[in-house]
């Protein structure tokens, strides 16, 4: 393999990984706590488009990013509402809130732009441009590492810098400390949080909202970042994808991270082999790569790879003896 | 606690949950402008008010008991299938390969029970190693069925772009079947004994529907087999003392629930397309989902809770037409309220409308037994 095919690969892995870290890291804090996250497409779908009609009436990317993160919130203390504050079922909520998005993203598209269901695209002022432009076309002469670091690594914006960054930083935030202890405590054993004098459902809460923001990043990486503009159901099941990682990483922000770079590898690599022969094999099916993230999942979920085991309280509501 | 009376329970709550519902979704009509109350009445008669759009509503309907009814049963098991996406799927998928394969030359009362068996075959596949990993091995169900309503698109555009799509074609669908294939459709066989209907894609699979939910009703209270289910459903560790394998009934549970959900292929590819298409499912899975969640899980409320998504979604297309900048999707975001507010928020609504009832029924309580209200 060729350094420029390298370099390229690794571009798009990050690009499309994204969407998928932040989904995965926002579902891994809620799942912690012990709140199960079905909703992690609808809340990435809407505030796409929270953040595609806010750039585009208004021309501001602050602004635009802002109402992406609100609206994931606001999704999320829906959740809240209905899982944590009552004892609803958290796959129904999760459910619901993702067909809610579907159909709102496309109801208020189309009755407030005209163009069924897509907003215009916002101007290259709100657009999320590469970080650093300049370093990248300095390093990308370079040779052997050049198009590796150039395109690969440096060609960037902001946000895929900010996902790789949070990872990290979530693990440090979950186990060094002591609101993350006591988060995953949440998600194990709530009783425990409960009679340690913590309040079970302001730590849930906690969770949740920063599920949103984090929802809300990776909406707005689709609308500001990899496209210009939102279009009708334009996650297209990153968000379980998300979720998909975030299994497959077991609960484990690094892990995850692992996952998610693995399904975005898949993805990339799918789009290049499209009507690849490859010599012993033939033509390797579009298909089965794109379907290979879903059957990895489930076959590690069987516990046919190692075993992946969910936080112990994960779903069930908290209500407190009395 | 969920303290209503059992006639609040069963009617009264499920009909204010779909107000709320209905009154979130007219905030939004509201809010882009738009006059609920028009679109209402353009809905309502868009479903109902010609023989043509209540046939559509009917032919809706269908597809929608079908998937209920799937989400149903794997609930009496205590599973939620998230998964009739793709048990749809692949049921349409086992119901267009035999015809492609046999209709040539087998008549149609030997091919349409052929095509409904194979579909719900494939559907019942497709649920049931779900439920095996999760009684067997410990995966859960939720999430085993999302991922396989991915690999089911993803096994649908394989077997259709790499084998099924004629050469030389650009559109991604099968040849179509020979007419021994073709479910009949109403409007034919209403013409045939003289009563003149208008054509739409309502076909004998409305009958098959009704069949069906009498079935799940018979088998779900009135076998043994149905009991051990919804043993299980209700108390998996009381079930096992009584000697029920809780393993197998979940196994059951969702194979049959495939199977019910395998069935929209005889509705959508042997009723309507006649050809095996891409799209025919799109998102009945989940609309499935909310008609369990209105019809509270019992045939005859999914068979209601059927008719009244038909009509929205007949009614909403015929808004859609009439109304400009109106989208077919608030239909898709008003069943989203309606899972919301009568499946996951039924614990925020149950209390307050008991107290509600409790105002109500207090004054009148007092008046009738007055020496209660002293104790």
């Amino acid at each position: 393999m060729d350094e420029a095919l390298i370099g390229a690969m690794l571009a798009s892995t990050l690009r499309v990984s994204t969407p998928l870290i932040f989904c995965a890291l926002a579902g891994l804090l809620s799942e912690r706590s012990g709140v199960v996250d079905i909703g992690l497409e609808g809340k990435m779908l809407l505030s796409a488009f929270a953040a595609g009609a806010c750039g585009a009436a208004y021309g501001s990317m602050t602004l635009a990013i802002l109402a992406a993160m609100g609206v994931a919130v606001a999704l999320s203390w829906v959740h809240g509402l209905a899982c944590v504050s009552h004892k609803g079922d958290q796959v129904v909520s999760g459910v619901a809130i993702n067909i809610i998005a579907a159909g709102l993203s496309a109801v208020l598209g189309t009755a407030w732009f005209h163009q069924g269901g897509q907003t215009p695209p916002v101007s290259d002022a709100v657009r999320i441009q590469a970080l650093w432009p300049g370093l990248a076309d300095a390093v990308r002469g370079l040779p052997v590492i050049g198009p590796v670091l150039g395109d690969g690594i440096l060609s960037h914006n902001a946000l895929v810098y900010l996902a790789l960054l949070l990872v990290p930083l979530v693990w440090w935030g979950l186990f060094k400390t002591r609101f993350g202890l006591r988060l995953r405590a949440v998600g194990e054993n709530p009783q425990m949080v409960d009679a340690a004098g913590v309040s079970v459902m302001r730590l849930r809460y906690t969770a949740l909202t920063l599920n949103g923001i984090l929802c809300g990043l990776a909406g707005s990486y689709l609308v500001l970042a990899q496209s210009a503009s939102f279009s009708q159901n334009m996650s297209a099941g990153r968000g379980y994808m998300a979720l998909a990682a975030l299994i497959f990483g077991r609960w484990h922000p690094v892990k995850a991270l692992w996952a998610c770079l693995l399904f975005g590898f898949l993805d990339a690599a799918a789009i290049r082999l499209q009507g690849v022969h490859l010599p012993g094999v033939g033509e390797v099916p579009v298909q089965a790569i794109q379907a290979l993230p879903y059957v990895l999942t489930v076959v590690l979920l069987a516990g046919f790879i190692g075993k992946s085991i969910p936080p112990k309280a994960l779903g069930i509501p908290y209500s407190k003896e009395r | 606690m969920n303290t209503l009376p059992r006639w609040a329970d069963l009617v009264l709550l499920p009909l204010v949950s779909l107000l709320v519902a209905l009154l979130a979704a007219g905030a939004v009509v509201a809010l882009v402008g738009q006059d609920p109350w028009e679109v209402i009445q353009v809905l309502v008669h868009g479903a109902f008010g010609t023989a043509r759009g209540f046939s559509y509503t009917l032919y809706y309907a269908t597809t929608f008991v079908f998937t209920g009814l799937a989400v149903a049963v794997a609930f009496h098991g205590g599973l939620f299938n998230i998964g009739g996406e793709g048990q749809a799927v692949m049921g349409g998928l086992g119901t267009g390969l035999v015809a492609l394969w046999w209709s040539a030359f087998l008549p149609a009362w030997l091919m349409l029970p052929i095509m409904m068996v194979s579909g719900a075959l494939f559907g019942m596949a497709w649920a049931a190693v779900p439920g095996y990993l999760q009684a067997y091995r410990g995966s859960h169900v939720v999430i085993t069925t999302i991922m396989f309503n991915f690999i089911a698109s993803t096994v649908l555009v394989y077997v259709l772009v790499n084998h099924l799509r004629p050469k030389g074609s650009m559109s991604v669908e099968s040849v179509p079947f020979a007419p021994s294939a073709q479910m009949p459709a109403v409007h034919e066989l209403l013409g045939r004994i003289g009563i003149e209907w208008p054509s739409s894609p309502l076909n004998l699979s409305v009958l098959l529907a009704g069949l069906a939910a009498v079935a799940v009703y018979l088998f779900l209270w009135r076998t043994r087999a149905g009991y051990r289910l919804r043993a299980v459903g209700s108390s998996p560790g009381a079930a096992e003392y009584a000697g029920i394998k809780s393993r197998h009934q979940v196994v059951m549970a969702m194979a049959i629930s495939g199977a019910l959900a395998g069935l929209v292929g005889m509705n959508e590819i042997a009723g309507v397309s006649g050809k095996l298409i891409l799209e025919f499912v799109s998102g009945a899975g989940f609309t499935g989902i909310a008609v369990a969640l209105m019809g509270r899980n019992h045939p005859l409320g999914i068979v209601l809770a059927s008719l009244l998504f038909g009509a929205l979604f007949q009614g909403g297309a015929e808004v859609a037409f009439e109304v400009q900048d109106f989208s077919r999707d608030m239909v898709v975001m008003l069943q989203g309220f309606i899972v919301l507010f009568s499946g996951a928020m039924t614990y925020v609504i149950a209390p307050i409308l008991a107290r509600l009832l409790g105002w109500i029924s207090k004054p009148l309580a007092s008046k009738t037994t007055p020496g209660v209200s002293h104790g």
